[in-house]
This record gives structure tokens, sequence and C-alpha cells, in this order.
């Protein structure tokens, strides 16, 4: 098939749903880092560029665990999230909330600039060179028929599962949950009742970062990381958030599969390179023709 | 002195003395480093005009940079085209693009943060597209213009590396001398406007400024187009000075940042806050490599490191950028000058 003299190649089923899998594949990873940002978005009204470069922090840390202790990198979330849940507290108390007097635009210019400050120090003292994990299981997996999944694929997949079922018991059953609800919902209220707010901002902040650390665990088997990892995730994690809805978990669930799912579809058919243009075009329309999502609500 | 010198004298001052670099600075290295501050402060004044002024914030200012550097680079690369006549489908262009984006994204009311992320994945895409139709633009291997050796042909082809003496060593200077000049007396002239006021009103507050009467869409198209011509012309500087652009280059997000950098270190809507930002983070960045090159051995990061602090310090406790910490410090000054008389 030839439109506007693009050669549009003809697949045969098994192919294209082959690439459908691989996509929800790699879908499950975009939601594991989309629900960090959809959390802090949700309550502190932040669109935290910072997010890409935590997450490029906590695939280092995973790598540095595995590398010098030869730790697995699904048992390094034991150290890595309560590490990044403290970074990103400490971050929100004293940097992001200090300095960006609540307006949203220099939120966003002041986690541009937490963003260049932690790529360059990674490039600064990590050099710009490839890491990886081995991990002895990461060409092992199970044949599906169209396509191969190998385990640290199918364990993001439930990862993600996981991680969104228990985000949502957090927030609905626990009073610290509740606590950031109320803060999400009225502000100026919560405060009369009580609640610290701006520790449960900080709180918040901690969590997106500390769920930023679990989806590094997941992705460090099958992902190099350089100090330029973060930016490929950056604008692929808002594309997910903007699609599901600012601060819906459901949301950024179904908007990572759809996008995983897209961004493969978008490789099969237009190449490696072209593909990447379907991100960017469903970015721009969500934002332009129903800027709250698909599961998002009017504010 | 007639009334126009005496109440311009800063100004016909500052002019003069970039003027006359030449007679001062002999050291080729420190010309090129004159050269990139005054670059950065052109693709500066262009986001300052739209952000600054307009409160629109662009994180996709590369988009503008690009595609002047791209036209640019392409009429003279596959057609042939002369630089001198490139240049103006190069800025052309930019505001092509500035019009299509302004027109979507102000059309559709996004305001804060969504036009920031909206402008993020229009750069986006056009570094996709850069990189994927190879027909058109050579794709990710860039386009590399031929280097002139001809001196006789220097001025004709805009390429200064084998023209005669003078020309060689501080051509491209009064290159980007000019755009600067035309781009900063442009954004002096539009802050004196009645454009130039409805634009700082619709930063202000935006309804009120509806309320009041101001067409804040044309003035929100207006601003952009201006922004977008003068980032773009910095593009033609660079393509004549570099020979090569590559999608990288072009839409990365390196530009972007740099084009926001210089105006909210130096000043936000203020004409010389971009200069004075460029000057500052090119200053900053030239000591620290050589203290860190002696320190620890050349090694890539630190400099962005501190722009990345100081642009966080900045935004928390001295928003109006150096030359708001400068305006504050010498009322300062004044102030105690007339309390001791």
């Amino acid at each position: 098939m030839d439109i506007l003299g693009l050669q549009i190649p003809l697949y045969s089923w098994e192919t294209v749903l082959g690439s459908a899998i691989s996509g929800v594949f790699l879908g499950s990873i975009y939601a594991l880092v989309a629900l960090g940002l959809t959390l802090i978005y949700g309550v502190l009204h932040i669109i935290n560029f910072a997010h890409g470069a935590l997450l490029m922090l906590a695939m280092y840390a995973v790598f540095f665990v595995w590398h010098f202790w030869g730790i697995d990198p699904y048992a390094a979330m034991l150290i890595v999230v309560p590490g990044a849940f403290a970074f990103g507290y400490a971050l929100q108390r004293y940097v992001i909330g200090k300095t960006s007097h609540g307006r949203d635009e220099i939120i966003l210019l002041v986690t541009l600039g937490i963003a260049i400050v932690i790529e360059n120090a990674a490039l600064f003292f990590f050099s710009a060179d490839e890491r990886s994990v081995q991990v002895p299981y990461d060409l092992d997996g199970i044949d599906l028929g169209v396509t191969f999944a190998v385990y640290p694929e199918l364990f993001a997949l439930g990862g993600s599962l996981a991680v969104t079922l228990g985000l949502w018991l957090f927030m609905t059953r626990t009073d610290t949950g509740r606590a950031i609800r109320g803060v999400a919902k009225e502000r100026q209220g919560a405060r009369l009742v009580g609640i610290n707010v701006d520790h449960v901002f900080a709180i918040t902040f901690g969590l997106g970062t500390a769920l930023v650390a679990v989806a590094a665990s997941l992705l460090a088997p099958t992902y190099t990381v350089h100090p330029q990892t973060g930016y490929l995730f950056v604008l692929i994690a808002f594309t997910v958030v903007v699609l599901g809805g600012m601060g819906s978990f459901v949301g950024a669930l179904a908007g990572g599969f759809i996008i995983g799912i897209t961004e493969q579809l978008g490789r099969l058919y237009l190449g490696e390179s072209l593909g990447l243009i379907t991100i960017s075009a469903i970015f721009i329309m969500i934002l332009l023709f129903r800027p709250t999502g698909l599961f998002g609500h009017k504010t | 002195m007639n009334g126009f010198a005496k109440s311009h004298l800063g100004w016909l001052l500052l002019a003069a003395a970039l003027l006359a670099v030449p007679v001062f600075v002999k050291s080729g290295r420190w010309i090129e480093f004159i050269e990139l501050t005054l670059f950065v402060a052109v693709l500066g004044q262009g986001w300052n005009i739209l952000g600054g002024y307009g409160g629109q914030y662009s994180f996709g200012h590369a988009l503008f940079f690009g595609t002047g550097a791209y036209i640019q680079a392409l009429l003279q690369f596959k057609y042939g085209v002369s630089p001198w006549i490139a240049m103006w489908f190069a800025v052309s262009g930019g505001v092509l693009v500035g019009l299509f984006v302004g027109y979507l994204s102000f059309r559709y009311g996004l305001r804060g943060s969504y036009f920031a992320l909206i402008t993020l994945a229009f750069a986006e895409a056009f570094h996709v597209v850069a990189r994927s139709f190879i027909s058109i633009t050579e794709g990710g291997r860039g386009v590399q213009l031929a280097l002139n050796r001809d001196p006789d042909q220097a001025i004709a082809l805009f390429q200064f590396t084998f023209a005669d003496p003078f020309l060689k060593s501080y051509g491209y200077y009064y290159v980007i001398l000019a755009l600067l000049m035309i781009a900063y007396g442009a954004t002096w002239w539009m802050e004196r406007s009645r454009f130039g006021a409805q634009l700082v009103a619709l930063r202000e507050n935006e309804d009120a400024a509806e309320a009041l009467g101001i067409n804040t869409f044309r003035t929100k198209m207006a601003a952009i187009c201006m922004s977008a011509a003068i980032t773009s012309s910095s593009g033609i500087y660079y393509v004549q000075k570099f020979l090569f652009v590559d999608p990288a280059i072009a839409y990365g997000p390196t530009k972007s940042v740099e084009a926001l950098f210089a105006p909210i270190i130096g000043g936000l809507g203020t004409v010389l806050g971009p200069l004075v930002g460029s000057v500052f983070i090119h200053g900053l960045s030239e000591v620290t490599r050589e203290a860190i090159d002696a320190v620890w051995g050349a090694r890539p990061g630190v400099d962005l490191i501190l722009f990345g602090i100081i642009l966080v310090l900045v935004l928390g406790f001295a928003p109006k950028g150096l030359v708001g910490l400068a305006e504050a410090a010498w009322r300062r000054v004044a102030r105690g000058g007339k309390a001791q008389r």
C-alpha cells in the first residue's frame, strides 16, 4: 500500500498480533513510570519534569546495588525504594516547595532545573557509558505462539497491575491515603481539619519517586541505563498521563497499554524512526481536543 | 547632544562598545566565545518575547531555531539558492511554524503548563520528521554544506573561513551582532508599543486583559510570530558558521533549554535580560571549565549542574533575574546617597 509516498507494508495477522502483544509489555513499563507522575499531578498539580531524571537515578542505584553487592535487581527494590522515597520527600519539602511559589509554570521550570542537575551530575560522576544489569534469566521466557515473552517482561506486566492495585488500596484504605486524597480535593479544608499539608505534599512526592524506583527495578533487566535514559521516558510518561487523564491511576495503566501498542504498531508500519511520531501525534491531539484525557475529571 | 542621544546614552554606548569589540579583542578564541554568547542572547531574546513579556512559557523553542537552520541549510544544499536569499525563507519558515503551533495552542486555549507541554511535543514531532524523511532532510546524517575556499566568493557565499584577514577574524562576529541589534532593537520598540503593553497586560491577567477589550488571541499570535522570527534568525548564523545541521542539533532539547536559561537568569521581560543571562552563564561556564580541568581533568556536565542550580535559585529567590537584582541594588545605593545629603 502506498500513502503519500510512504510505503505501508501489509503484514499477516500473526505479525500484527505479535507486535501488539509486545506493545502490551512495553506499555506496562510506560504505565509503571507514569503511575508516579500521575499521583504527583493528581495531588500537587505539579507536572514533574524531573520524573525521568529520577527514574534514571533509580536505575543507576539498582545497577550499582547489583554491581557492587551482586544483589538481584528485584531484591534491590528493598533498598532502592525506601531511598527513593526519602529523596523525593526531601526534594519536594526543601527544594520544590520552597522555590516554586505555587505557580505551575514556575514549578515546571524548577523541576526542569532539577532534571538538568541530576542528568549532568550522572554524566559527571558515572560518565556517558551505557550500563546494564546482567541476570541469568533475561533470555528465558514463555512462547506465546505469535511472539516470545521473556520473564522480565512478564514480571513488569504483573508488577504494573500489582502496583496499580496496591496504590488504589493504599489511597482508599489507609489514613495517609485518605489524607492525601483530602489534600488533593480541598487544600484549605484539609489544613483546617489539622492535616499538615506540606508534609502530605512531600509524602506524595516521595511516593511518586518510590514508584519510579519500583519501575526502575522492574525494567533494569531489559533496559540499559545512561544519563539520557530519563529524557527518553519523560515525554512518553507525559503522553501516558495526559492520555489517561491527569491524576487517574486506571488512566495511567490504560494509557500505558495504548501508547505501548501504538508505538509497536507504529514501528511495524512506519519504520523504527517515523513510528515514534505516533506518540507525539497522540500527545498533541489529546492536549488540544481532550485535555482531561480518557479518565480525567474536569477541574 | 540632541534629546534622543541624551535619553538613550546607555544604549548608544552599549552599541558602540559591541561594534568596537574587534578593536580590543584580538584573540580568535575570545571572539569565538563572544560570538557564542551573543548567539544565545539572540536565541533567548526570541524566547523572552513570548515567555518573558507574554508569560507563555515554551519548552520547545528549538522548533523555531531548527526550522530556520534547516531551511537555511537545505535551500543551499539542495537547490543552490544563495544564502542571502535563503535567510528570508528561513525566517519566514520559522514564522509559519510559529503561526501553526500558536494557532492550534491559543485557539484551543492552552495555558501555563499545557502550553509548555504542547511546544515540547511539537519540537519532538519535528525531531522525528527531520530524522525520518531522508529524501527531504537527509535524515540523521544531517546536512553538511560545502566549505568555500575561494576568498573572492566569501561575501557571495556568506562564508568567512577563507576570506580576507578582517572578515576571516570578525565576519561572523558582525553577522551575529547584526542579528542581535535587530532583535534587541525590535524588542526595545515592542516594549514601548501598544502591542507590548497589551502583551504584558495579558501576562499579568489574561481574563482582565480580555475584559479591557484586548484581543488576547491576536496579541499572543503576534508575540509567537515575533518570537519565532528572532529565534529562527539565530539558525541562519548557526548554519553559516558551522555549515552543518542535524535533527538533534536542530530540534533536540538542548536549544530549547538554552533559549529559556538566558532570559530567566538574566531577567524575564526585560530588553537586556537575555544578553545579561547569556554573558553570565557563558562566563561562568568558561570559569568552571577551567577550574574543573585543573582539578579533575576535562569532564562534561559541571557547567550544566551549576546552571540548573542557579535556575532553581533564581526562580525561587530572584524572580526578576540578574537585571532585577541589579536594579534593586542600584535603588538601594541611590537611596543611601540621598539619605546622606
